[in-house]
């Protein structure tokens, strides 16, 4: 999904006629419209994804596809179908062009339309996992898009002001939010999930699909529309509500959401971010670790993908945040040694200079948080009243102001840590002259220490997150080395396995 | 409806709760989630969720705003560390509110906290009465929050740390510190002319033997995946 803001060709520049449908065209959309009657999910996908990337390189580079009131008459005018196209009629859109305000409203009014039917339940069909996922993904991006556009009330003509003011309901926060939160309740997913736990469900083990005849749209929009709200909610700065929307998901386990890789990543982008503005920096840590060598391993099977770019992106995007959470909450075991690698590669100078704390270092915090983090949102509806200004940076100001703020707290940390690696003990007065501080001074600094590296998790646990620990007996310090644990557990559990593995070789052996 | 179930004694929080549950993105549960906030203070209880779903329908209609309640909000949330509310409540709060003086001194006072400076926290707490007098419970939840912190960090801590940190001294003092020793396992001890030393309970937290005790359990999943393949 790029997000250019320059002014494109309009269409009309280059001779596009919404009404031409060449045979290729006709010739797919009669295709797609069959498989889906027929539920060839397989058939579907290869349409939907190939063949759409395919026409529209060769016939639509810089134009819309035919309007859909051209295909219609090769698709019995299918209402639901028409809907469809659409959809993929605006996407196509935004990718490749940019929408007029007009443009945006009559995607929203799709989207509602769309949206309405899968509601009532009256849809048959089954429909791609990559397909159902990319409506929801797409419909948050322009919900975002729009956000961006709206904020910019400084050049805005006449009549798109106009317009504005008319149809103030389209891309209404609230409307997005609901519809959203419509689905996951329509679908019971939630209870769904749940139910599977139990082994009362099947959906995971289906990959969302319906074997009993009937559909999936439903269920799998519900499913991802719990990701669309977490992502939602990052937008708007509301982290903590965000991973309440994602909770009924357990993404330490295989789910539909790691079905689809442009789910996954957006899964875990979010919920590394969102933990991050949390201060559960071991959380972000472990996760971003996770994805980033799953990338690494998977990424040459998506090369061809239209994914492709956008994976590329939010790579890059998670080794800037693991680079912020490693800086602000050294730890020594959790990175594994292919993802350490590349991110020592790519920001290894940067972290070394961040770990400073002086004006340099917030540097480098600001340019590595402003690179990787959301286009964060402003959600109220604009104000009309002269002098029309631009308000689009203000969401990402604040959650960037905020951010800092939180790591100058920490500015001091970085040097007690270091002569906390040297030192078994210490006095507080000896410390403190070489920190070249006051006692009282360093006692808040030690306290803050404690504070900052014990977050508090979802169920108001304190969880340590110091690679370095101490305490304080009156007025020494005692150095706490953490050694790795022994896992003793592990161990035997292993062994376990391969003497397992040897009876079971015994015993296929014939002794004659 | 709103002023009827804020009204009725009981189901007050049940009904509020259900509300942020089920009618999360709807503009109309405002009036209730502001007189639930009011609530808070007086009963001196909290709700995080309901608060950010107050504060999120304030970004969505900002006309709709109360500075005052914003402030309750704030207060409540600095009650409740260490855990980060007062951040998440920012967040979600735009920049030229948090502009405002009442604001500013509210961002001071969380700041004071989060970086362990308890004195200046209590002479600036001194300084703004009558934006944290307006909440009950106040004193006593930075309080805990200060006891908590020393607690991570001293196994044994000076009589004057602490009581810089929690803000009480003398008679005062020496009663907190009576009902401390009998409840919660606190001891006295004399050190050599410099005063009382408070002996805090040992927990992982500022004991490293009860630290090293946790880290080598195995999850009950990998034994059953084992157990399966045994013959």
């Amino acid at each position: 999904m790029a997000d250019h803001d320059e002014q494109r060709l309009q269409p009309q520049d280059l001779g596009y006629d919404p009404n031409f449908v060449p045979d290729s065209v006709k010739s797919f959309v009669v295709h797609l419209y069959r498989q889906i009657r027929e539920k060839n999910v397989y058939e579907i996908h290869q349409l939907y994804e190939a063949s759409f990337q395919t026409l529209s390189e060769r016939h639509f580079k810089d134009t819309p596809w035919p309007s859909v009131d051209a295909v219609a008459q090769y698709v019995d005018n299918d209402h639901v179908f028409c809907l469809l196209y659409r959809e993929m009629w605006f996407r196509h859109l935004y990718a490749r062009l940019t929408p007029t305000l007009r443009q945006r409203i009559d995607s929203w009014d799709n989207y509602c339309s769309l949206f309405q039917v899968v509601l009532h339940g009256v849809v048959n069909m089954q429909l791609p996992n990559q397909w159902l996922w990319d409506m929801v993904d797409e419909f948050v991006y322009q919900f975002q898009s729009f956000c961006q556009y709206r904020a910019k009330m400084k050049n805005k003509t006449e009549q798109e002001i106009a317009l504005l003011r008319q149809f103030d309901q389209a891309w209404n926060v609230f409307g997005v939010l609901n519809f959203l939160q419509a689905l996951v309740e329509k679908s019971a997913i939630i209870q769904i999930l749940e139910q599977e736990k139990e082994g009362l469900e099947q959906f995971t083990a289906n990959d969302g699909y319906d074997y009993n005849g009937g559909s999936n749209v439903l269920k799998v929009l519900g499913y991802f529309s719990m990701v669309g709200l977490l992502r939602v909610h990052c937008l708007l700065g509301d982290y903590d509500t965000g991973l309440k929307c994602l909770q009924p998901i357990d993404i330490s386990q295989p789910g539909v959401f790691n079905i689809v890789i442009g789910c996954h990543i957006t899964t875990i982008y979010h919920y590394g971010f969102a933990n991050l503005m949390l201060r559960r920096y071991v959380e972000a840590i472990r996760e971003f670790n996770k994805i980033l060598l799953y990338i690494f391993k998977t990424k040459v099977y998506h090369q061809k993908s239209p994914q492709y770019e956008q994976i590329l992106k939010k790579n890059e995007q998670m080794y800037a945040l693991l680079a912020i959470c490693l800086s602000l909450c050294p730890q020594s075991k959790l990175v594994d040694e292919t993802v350490n690698s590349q991110l020592r590669e790519k920001y290894g100078e940067k972290m070394s200079r961040m770990q400073r704390y002086d004006d340099e270092a917030f540097a480098m915090y600001d340019e590595l948080f402003s690179y990787a983090c959301p286009k964060f949102i402003t959600p109220s509806a604009p104000s009309f009243e002269e002098p029309l200004v631009n308000y689009n940076q203000d969401a990402y100001r604040l959650q960037l102001k905020l951010f800092l703020y939180e790591a100058k707290q920490q500015q001091l940390l970085s040097g007690l840590r270091t002569f906390l690696k040297v030192y078994s003990t210490i006095s507080l007065a000896k410390l403190a002259s070489y920190m070249e501080v006051d006692e009282p001074t360093l006692r808040t600094i030690l306290l803050t220490y404690k504070h900052k590296t014990h977050a508090v998790d979802s169920a108001g646990k304190v969880i340590s997150n110091a690679d370095v620990n101490f305490f304080i007996d009156d007025d020494t310090i005692h150095v706490v080395e953490s050694k790795p644990p022994k896992r003793y557990g592990d161990y035997f559990i292993r062994q376990v396995a391969l003497l397992q593995g040897v009876i079971n070789e015994l015993d296929t052996i014939k002794l004659e | 409806m709103g002023r009827e179930t804020a009204k009725a004694q009981q189901g007050t929080a049940y009904t509020v709760e259900q509300l942020v549950a089920f009618n999360r993105y709807n503009p109309d549960i405002l009036p209730d989630l502001e007189n639930y906030v009011n609530d808070q203070v007086s009963s001196q209880t909290y709700s995080l969720e309901s608060n950010l779903c107050l504060l999120r329908l304030y970004q969505f209609e900002p006309e709709k705003m109360s500075s005052q309640i914003v402030a309750r909000i704030l207060v409540k949330a600095l009650m409740a560390m260490p855990a980060p509310d007062f951040s998440l409540c920012l967040f979600l709060i735009p920049e030229r509110v948090q502009m405002e003086e009442q604001f500013k001194t509210l961002i001071v006072l969380s700041h004071y906290l989060e970086t362990g400076r308890f004195r200046q926290f209590w002479d600036e707490a001194a300084k703004s009465r009558h934006i944290v007098e307006a909440v009950p419970g106040f004193e006593q939840a930075i309080q805990d929050y200060a006891i908590h912190v020393l607690s991570l960090t001293y196994q044994r801590i000076p009589r004057t740390v602490l009581a810089e940190a929690i803000n009480i001294e003398g008679l005062a003092l020496d009663k907190f510190l009576e009902h401390q020793v009998a409840n919660s396992g606190w001891v006295i001890e004399k050190s050599q002319g410099r005063g009382q030393l408070i002996v805090l309970p040992r927990d992982e937290y500022n004991d490293p033997i009860l630290k090293k005790n946790t880290a080598d359990s195995v999850p009950f999943e990998h034994i059953a995946h084992i157990l399966n393949n045994l013959s």
